[in-house]
């Protein structure tokens, strides 16, 4: 034992003579994993974290464009069938190998971990694996499934001797994460830290750092004293309010990159009596939010400039769409509606509201970043062309219950409501289908529509959207669906957030998309 | 005390004034609060902004160091917050909704807490097991707990916040009040008011009563000035008051997410007026308690 | 004395099973862990789905006798988020805070006692002013604000002490702690110190108030005519009965800082049961809640029966055991 502890460091830095020895890496985390087990909860910090420790058969790149990870190759052989090649010679942190098995039981736990609180079942619904030979499955649909290889995207691999029969908790001891990432299973202890080391037989490129340790600080500016203060090498989420400050910190480097999530206001299209819309003083009124030009007249009172440069500090992007540009099934066409009072003022005396009328916004106030003070700044803008508004903010816990369900017949019970959406798919028809498409819990449609807009024709759109499996072709029909929504108003989105992580000197993050903090994305300078 | 003074009647009032002026900072503390007060009150008269009315207030505005020229034209000699709002409005008005919340609660509570107290320890047996045990449950309740169900079931406002934290203060005073009033009944002047038959009323609030009143006024200031500042840490925690209607610690819980960027006045300057609000009240309790505890004459 | 504390036990088991009652049901009314939980993604089978396998479809009702059901077998169900036995995360996350609650006391009562004695014994010095403006400080401020301050001061500003998070820990007496470590010490001092501000304040406030309401009795005056030395009347007599107050509210903030260090552990991201509270409180996720609020009434009712035990033991007056009218 002496022995071994005197020769270990001596024989390792003589046979592992890279200049990446020994690199220790500590990340303070915005949200923490709720477990190890890559099934247990679809999340976005789970499925960050399993990142590390597993591998999934195509991994989304930092902009989400999907590439091959331990599948090299997939394409469909006809309408209802997915081809895809395995990689060969890959192995289990446990030295087991990895093939075609592994995947099909993958496939059968994902959506059957007990007590899941959410669970996998939403991407591997209706679809079926049958494993061909050890190095190729076939993926198969009952109808013709464009969105194959994203949903395939979302699902962890994990080993068939330990990782498919284990219970969470055998996961989040260790005993079962066994995966075949870049880095493995170290400890995890709850509410403290999660700590991994480097796999040196990772199939792809090696990572850096030899063992990387997570720990969750809730708190923004508690984050960035810890990254001041040396305690952590990298946080992820610097609150706006600092980055500018950081910004001009020597020892401090900041990575920006724009995330997959608009802010956006909901408007109540369904109802003629809105609950929280009263004309002035207060009595009823035939709801005017259901006008064209009322929806317009608000998205132009809006000064989304002054969010941006103002609430956001500058941390925040223009939306004038569900996706910033170059996602997959964005509009060209489609420009941030231009801030103007007076015009806002002109629609709503057209609309037949010359002296406005009264409204309060709903929103969270503890979901998105800074979402309670873009909601303030909403109402302020509202309340300067006449419509007298009220903002309302809660915490999450309260706010989303209300907004999905809060109402008579579990209907949504606000009126006008704050909420962002991000599209984990990393394209257009996630948020279309989400938000916009017409409430239907029998189809899966609409599940996030608390507006309750329904539109026959954009919803014929957008079928025929999700069953063209040719890619251009979709590219253009989602970007026609987002058109014909947007230019009824259907939602007025605000900005896109902007996701900054912060790192000491030296240190460099390849910016995420989907908001993902993987310790393989830092680099050095 | 010479001439006139001693010649005049002596009126209880008038002993208690003489005794209280005896300190002079309780005084200058006293004089700080009636200022503080009277600052609130006349808010709307003497603010160039109503931090409370969404267009007078402008994100454009927003973060402004102390001395800036708001977009209205005048000076914001305290800076503005990130909504826009002028500091020096906002905290005057702030004041108005930190005190209304603070007394209203200190002050029901102690009204609840004690009255609580008094009959547990007078009437002991069932009675005083069954409320030590209700308590005892009330203790283990953390504020925000109560805070987050009001929150959900009723809304947020004032008057909320007021039940959230009475809710969650009574009990520190019925403790108080019984520990000290089961020591108080144990003596011999109550055992000779029992004798001579005196009503239980009598006995709990014309001789138990006053002797519990030095603790009460220690627990009170303390309650009160907790009241104050349990309210600002409910608004950290995103369940306290509304934030386009903020109180000190609304306006001390937004500024404080600014402190790391150097924009210390967003809380800072609040963070001073609750400071000297607090201080203040305490102040003027201490000497309160050193006049009022009748042991402690000399 | 037995049949006091048996009975005592039996009101203790009555309490819980009240608490649980009033909890289960509040934090229902909060509104719907689902929506916590779900995917943004997840589709309204999905939802469906989750819902009853949490059994969340049921009455409230029937949940709650399920529940109690449960826990006359010791099982107090799983979190709805870590999917994990609630009980097991509770005790996963209690000595963490037991530690900072345990080190904030302990500075409370060192720097509270002698300063309180202090500035109760002199109170017309300059010192004794200075000491009560400064506890009035330690209530005025609160415990969030103060907290950013520390990790400005101490850990950015000056770099002397870690910001955030809790030390290495070692096994020491078959109790694993971070505070046989120094690096275990480091971390704990400032949350410790913010948790005890309020304490500190409070303990010299009390002792004061019984210092100086105490030199004033008979009996004391009669210690000193008699020639006994001052620091007998003031160590032994004059310290024997203002301990009373400041054991009752030591034993009660105890008890309080356990529950209640929920902001200091949130800021200083202490790996504790108060941080473990609130995420679960703002989550929803109720089995966590009840089971945590259950431990913690159970865990106060002892603490007030200790203290009334103990207040017997130092004030004879008291009358121990249920009183009769």
């Amino acid at each position: 034992m002496k022995f071994g502890s005197i020769l270990g460091p001596v024989l390792a830095s003589t046979l592992m003579a890279v200049p990446a020895f020994a690199e220790e890496l500590t990340i303070g985390l915005a949200s923490e994993p709720t477990a190890i087990d890559p099934h247990f909860h679809n999340l976005g910090p789970n499925n960050a974290m399993s990142r590390h420790i597993f591998d999934r058969l195509i991994l989304q790149n930092e902009r989400q464009q999907l590439e091959p990870g331990l599948a090299v190759s997939w394409k469909p052989v006809d309408d209802l069938t997915w081809e895809f090649k395995l990689r060969r010679g890959v192995k289990f942190h446990d030295g087991s190998d990895f093939d075609a098995d592994d995947v099909v039981c993958t496939w059968d736990r994902a959506p059957n971990v007990p007590n899941s609180p959410s669970s996998f079942g939403t991407y591997t619904k209706g679809k079926t694996v049958e494993k061909i030979d050890d190095h190729t499955v076939h993926f198969k649909s009952a109808a013709p499934y464009p969105l194959m290889a994203n949903d395939v995207s979302t699902i962890t691999i994990v080993s068939d001797e330990g990782g498919c029969g284990g219970t969470t908790a055998e996961f989040n001891d260790g005993t079962a994460a066994v995966g075949t990432g870049p880095f493995k299973f170290v400890d995890y202890t709850p509410g403290d830290s999660i700590v991994v080391e480097r796999n040196d037989d990772y199939w792809g490129e090696r990572p850096i750092w030899s063992k990387v340790t997570f720990k969750p600080i809730k708190s923004g500016p508690a984050r960035v004293a810890a990254l001041l203060a040396g305690d952590v090498d990298m946080i992820a989420a610097v609150p706006t309010a600092d980055v500018a400050t950081l910004s001009r910190n020597d020892r401090v480097s900041l990575s920006q990159g724009v995330s997959n999530r608009v802010i956006y206001l909901h408007l109540d299209h369904a109802r003629a009596d809105s609950p929280y819309v009263k004309a002035n003083g207060g009595g009823p009124i035939d709801n005017p939010l259901r006008k064209l030009e009322v929806r317009r007249a608000i998205s132009m009172a809006i000064n989304r400039d002054a969010i941006v440069d103002r609430v956001m500090e500058g941390v925040a992007i223009k939306a004038g769409q569900l996706l910033p540009d170059g996602f997959f099934g964005v509009s060209d066409n489609l420009a941030p509606v231009e801030y103007d009072p007076d015009g806002a003022r002109k629609l709503l005396a057209q609309a037949g509201y010359p002296d406005g009328f009264e409204l309060t916004i709903h929103g969270p106030n503890d979901r998105y970043i800074n979402d309670a003070k873009v909601a303030e700044a909403i109402g302020q803008m509202l309340t300067r062309v006449g419509i007298k508004t009220a903002v309302e903010t809660m915490p999450r816990s309260v706010y989303f219950g209300r907004a999905s369900r809060g109402g008579p017949n579990d209907t949504p019970e606000f009126s006008f409501i704050l909420v962002g959406w991000g599209a984990g798919s990393g394209e257009a028809s996630s948020p279309l289908k989400s938000l916009i498409a017409t409430h239907a819990p029998d189809k899966g449609w609409g599940a996030s529509n608390r507006g309750r807009y329904s539109n026959p024709r954009f919803d014929a759109l957008l079928e025929r959207a999700l069953s063209t499996v040719d890619a251009d072709r979709r590219d253009r029909l989602l970007a026609e669906a987002t058109e014909l929504a947007i230019g009824d108003v259907a939602i007025i989105p605000t900005h896109y957030q902007v996701s900054t992580w912060g790192a000491r000197k030296g240190l460099k993050y390849a910016a995420r998309t989907d908001e993902f903090t993987l310790a393989i994305g830092v680099s050095k300078e | 005390m010479s001439g006139p003074a001693e010649t005049r009647a002596e009126t209880p009032f008038r002993r208690f004034w003489s005794e209280f002026r005896e300190s002079r900072i309780a005084v200058a503390a006293l004089v700080l609060f009636t200022a503080v007060v009277v600052l609130a009150v006349l808010a709307p008269w003497i603010t160039p902004q109503n931090p409370y009315d969404l267009a007078q207030v402008d994100v454009l505005d927003g973060k402004l160091p102390p001395g800036s020229k708001a977009f209205a034209g005048y000076t914001m000699w305290l800076g503005s917050d990130g909504a826009g709002r002028d500091l020096y409005s906002a905290i005057l008005y702030g004041i108005r909704i930190s005190l209304t919340v603070g007394f209203a609660a200190g002050l029901i509570a102690l009204m609840v807490g004690a009255a609580v107290g008094l009959v547990a320890a007078y009437a002991g047996g069932r009675a005083d097991a069954l409320i030590m045990r209700a308590v005892d449950i009330q203790l283990s309740f953390p504020a925000v707990l109560i805070a987050l169900v009001l929150v959900a079931i009723l809304g947020r406002g004032v008057d909320k916040i007021i039940i959230a934290l009475v809710a969650a203060q009574w009990a520190y005073y019925a403790r108080t009040v019984r520990a000290t009033a089961l020591v108080e009944s144990a003596k011999e002047y109550v055992e000779a008011a029992r004798c001579l038959a005196l009503s239980h009323s009598r006995i709990v609030f014309r001789h138990v009563l006053p002797n519990c009143l030095a603790p009460l006024i220690v627990i009170g200031t303390v309650q009160t000035a907790s009241a104050i500042a349990l309210e600002s840490t409910l608004s950290f925690l995103g369940v306290g008051l509304r934030q386009t209607e903020p109180s000190l610690g609304v306006l001390i819980s937004n500024g404080s997410e600014y402190m790391m960027s150097g924009r210390y006045w967003i809380s800072f300057f609040p963070g001073l007026a609750l400071l000297f609000m607090i201080v203040s009240i305490n102040l003027v309790g201490d000497q309160l308690r050193d006049v009022l505890n009748p042991r402690l004459k000399r | 004395m037995t049949a006091f504390v048996i009975r005592r036990l039996m009101q203790a088991v009555l309490v819980v099973f009240l608490m649980s009652l009033i909890v289960f049901f509040g934090v229902n009314v909060i509104g719907d862990p689902v929506d916590m939980l779900i995917s943004p993604d997840a589709d309204q089978s999905e939802i469906e789905r989750t819902i009853r396998a949490l059994g969340l479809d049921r009455p409230i009702g029937e949940q709650y006798l399920y529940f109690l059901k449960g826990v006359a077998s010791g099982d107090f169900g799983n979190s709805f988020i870590f999917g994990e036995p609630a009980l097991k995360l509770i005790l996963q996350h209690m000595p963490a805070t037991v530690e900072l609650a345990l080190v904030s006391l302990i500075m409370a009562v060192i720097l509270g006692i002698p300063l309180g004695f202090i500035a109760g014994l002199h109170p017309e010095r300059r010192l004794s002013r200075g000491i009560m403006a400064a506890s009035i400080l330690g209530f005025s401020l609160p415990t969030f604000w103060v907290g950013l301050m520390l990790i400005m001061l101490f850990a950015v500003t000056l770099g002397w002490l870690p910001s955030t998070g809790r030390g290495d820990t070692a096994v020491f007496l078959g109790v694993e702690s971070s505070l046989w470590t120094r690096d275990g010490l480091g971390h704990i001092f400032l949350p410790a110190l913010n948790l005890a501000l309020t304490n500190i304040s409070l303990v010299i406030r009390l002792t004061r108030a019984g210092v100086r309401e105490t030199m004033h009795q008979d009996y004391i005056k009669f210690a000193r005519a008699k020639g006994l030395p001052e620091s007998r009347v003031v160590g032994v007599h004059l310290m024997k009965n203002i301990l009373i107050p400041i054991v009752t509210v030591l034993g009660l903030e105890f008890g309080g800082l356990l529950a209640f260090s929920v902001v200091t552990e949130t800021i200083f991201a202490w790996p504790g049961m108060g941080k473990l509270l609130i995420d679960s409180l703002l989550q929803l996720d109720r089995p966590v809640v009840v089971a945590y609020l259950m431990i913690i009434v159970l865990f106060f009712v002892i603490i007030n029966l200790v203290v009334d035990i103990l207040y017997s033991a130092l004030d004879p007056r008291v009358r121990l055991g249920d009183r009769d009218a």
